[in-house]
């Protein structure tokens, strides 16, 4: 019986294996902000994004209203109930939409964010709040709504908060698209969103 | 030997002017990232719990990717094992014909490279798209990455412009960044709407759960799986992590290790395929687990692909990623490639000064310095080392080993080395000195010296 690649490569770990060694004691790791919402405004600008509080929806919807990238925008993706553009000509039910390849003129997408860290501007936006998964990326401008109280201090509490949730498909974002693959010059909005605005709600 | 290092970065360094923008583009990214890392003040203790769980990740590997290969399945994804690279390019290859698929583009794999995959996939007709700018521009250029992290940094902005102006049809003369980077968007933007399949590499495959993440700050990975229906995602055995909540830790240590910034711009979780799509995951060994067994190499298997070590290395600054004719350069690389092809990369290990700063910035903490040096152990061992170059280390190891004979030998550099013609002194035999000078030779040995003063 000729034996799987599977089989073959597993034996070969066994055989192999080092020496025991236990799993460390994550407990400790992680910095604390005096003033976590503060910290998260100051991240995201560092990322090359914006960061607006507002103290509810509407002010929310007020805020992304002000935005230039709002004013110009032909074609927004809303899924945040409240919060749209002043031009609803523009919005588009996205799930109505049949194939994600239609949205390569999206150009605002607002997105709801389950939670934000303030060490790194990293906003995480569960999977199962996005019809199509392509949104966030194929936008050229990007807004995602969070409440304050959703601000944690770093990863570590992030991933505290998301244990247990329904195991799917999720990312984190921090900031808009860039690279410095050129001569190391930062370029913002490569492939994806040229700006990302955070709405801290609350 | 064949030509190695030696020759290759003497090439690199003919041109003087390139090396110096090289070595100091190189070293301002490490920069960077000692700034990220100073700003953070569990750095330390975060380099300790990665290097933990990877220490703990390996030595129940084959138990892990078990688990893995079970969660994944749960959510709907298809897991494959490549013993080798054949093996792995005829998985990626298979799934692609099978399904009609001509066009593939792809986001960045150094596994990818080491098997190559592009060339095979091409010569079967299918079209692959490196869609990291970076990978893009050497991609155009028909030349490999020079660097894991910034595969085009020995590019120099006006050779992008002509080189973009031939394939992209930018203005002639153009070299602004911005500019050549939106020519790139709507390039690529086309590429990735055409395409029939997506292929990522995995930055970390986690066991309890079945996620595959991958960080990128361009989004081209988010691009290249939310359109087209069938995501692969390619990765090295050695990339599972134990928990999700491993992540929090190797995620605050990547990308400010890797470009100084606090976190990629996208970090994105797999579990499972998109409705309407697929997911296949090709876990690839390719010697890994024979590097496993490998006491004084099994370190480097920990490695999260930075880039950290190339960028603070003097020897990768100076001589560039091309000079060590393998997929990853640097300190890593040079223990990598001769790990697994001893003959073929038998002067990596050589092209460092042990100096150890690799050592010192590796998120993971391995010690690249020990490893090279274990190699190095390990090529004389096999007579892979020049026979020059073996005798001299032989004699001198006679030499520090008997007490008289190391007097003699000093004595007679003392007397006789002042009294050589400088011509024949460097004259071509003198390999080291070629490029340095002798300390002029003391009058009297240390020894002498101390009991004098000793007495007066």
């Amino acid at each position: 019986m000729t034996r799987s690649s599977r089989d073959d490569i597993l034996a070969a770990l066994r055989r192999n294996v080092p020496p025991a060694s236990a799993a460390p004691d994550l407990a400790g790791l992680g910095v604390t902000f005096a003033d976590p919402l503060a910290q998260l405004a100051q991240s995201v600008v560092a990322v090359g994004g914006a960061c607006v509080r507002v103290a509810d929806l509407a002010g929310a919807a007020d805020a992304v209203a002000a935005l230039p990238q709002a004013a110009a925008a032909k074609k927004v993706v809303s899924l945040v109930p409240g919060v749209g553009v002043p031009n609803v000509e523009a919005i588009v039910d996205l799930a109505a939409v049949a194939d994600p390849h239609a949205l390569d003129d999206l150009d605002l997408a607002i997105l709801p964010g389950q939670l934000a860290v303030a060490e790194n501007a990293a906003v995480w936006v569960d999977g199962s709040s996005l019809p199509h998964r392509a949104v966030f990326v194929i936008t050229d401008h990007l807004v995602l709504v969070v409440q304050a109280k959703d601000v944690v201090h770093h990863m570590h509490e992030a991933y505290e908060r998301l244990a247990g949730r329904p195991r799917g498909y999720g990312l984190f974002i921090s900031g808009p698209s860039k690279t410095a693959d050129i001569e190391q010059v930062l370029v913002v909005g490569a492939q994806g969103a040229r700006t990302c605005t955070v709405l801290l709600v609350g | 030997m064949a030509s190695g290092h030696p020759e290759a970065a003497t090439r690199f360094v003919a041109d003087d002017t390139r090396a110096h923008w090289h070595d100091q583009a190189v070293w301002w990214i490490r920069q960077k990232r000692d700034t990220a890392s100073a700003a953070v003040p569990d750095w330390e203790a975060l380099r300790e719990a990665a290097a933990g769980i990877k220490r703990h990740a390996l030595s129940r590997l084959a138990d892990y990717l078990e688990e893995f290969e079970r969660n994944a399945t749960s959510l709907g994804a298809h897991v494959h094992w490549a013993r080798d690279a054949a093996e792995h390019n005829a998985i990626v290859h298979k799934l692609l014909n099978d399904r009609g698929v001509t066009r593939l583009v792809k986001s960045k794999s150094m596994l990818t490279e080491e098997c190559k995959l592009n060339p095979y996939l091409e010569a079967r007709g299918i079209e692959v798209v490196d869609t990291d700018l970076g990978e893009r521009i050497v991609q155009l250029a028909k030349e490999p990455p020079s660097h894991i992290v910034m595969p085009a940094i020995h590019r120099r902005k006006e050779e992008i412009g002509e080189l973009f102006q031939i394939h992209l049809r930018t203005k002639p003369g153009a070299s602004d960044p911005t500019y050549l980077t939106e020519a790139a968007r709507h390039h690529l933007r086309d590429k990735f709407l055409a395409a029939g399949a997506g292929l990522t590499g995995v930055n970390f495959a986690v066991a309890e759960t079945g996620a595959v993440v991958v960080c990128t700050n361009e989004g081209n990975a988010d691009m290249g799986t939310s359109l087209p229906p069938l995501h692969i995602a390619c990765m090295g055995l050695e990339k599972i992590i134990p928990r999700e909540r491993d992540l929090g830790v190797f995620l605050r240590l990547l990308a400010r290790s890797a470009t100084g910034q606090p976190v990629t711009a996208y970090t994105t979780h797999f579990l499972g395929p998109r409705a309407g799509g697929e997911l296949h995951i090709v876990i690839v060994d390719n010697g890994r687990a024979e590097i496993l067994g490998r006491e004084a190499l099994r370190g480097s298997l920990a490695c999260i692909r930075c880039g950290a070590c190339m960028n603070t290395c003097p020897v990768f600054r100076r001589s560039g990623g091309h000079s060590y004719g393998y997929t990853v350069p640097g300190p890593i690389g040079s223990v990598l490639a001769p790990a697994r092809a001893p003959a073929t990369f038998a002067s990596l290990p050589f092209a460092s000064t042990l100096c150890g700063s690799c050592a010192d910035v590796c998120p993971v903490r391995i010690d690249l310095h020990h490893q090279l040096l274990a190699l190095r152990q390990e090529l004389a061992r096999k007579k892979l080392v020049s026979w020059p170059k073996r005798l001299v280390l032989q004699l001198a190891a006679l030499v520090l080993a008997w007490s008289a004979a190391y007097r003699l030998g000093g004595w007679l550099a003392r007397r006789l080395l002042p009294l050589v013609p400088r011509r024949l002194l460097y004259a071509r035999w003198n390999v080291w000195g070629q490029q340095r000078e002798l300390p002029p030779m003391p009058r009297r040995s240390f020894r002498a010296e101390y009991r004098r003063r000793r007495r007066g």
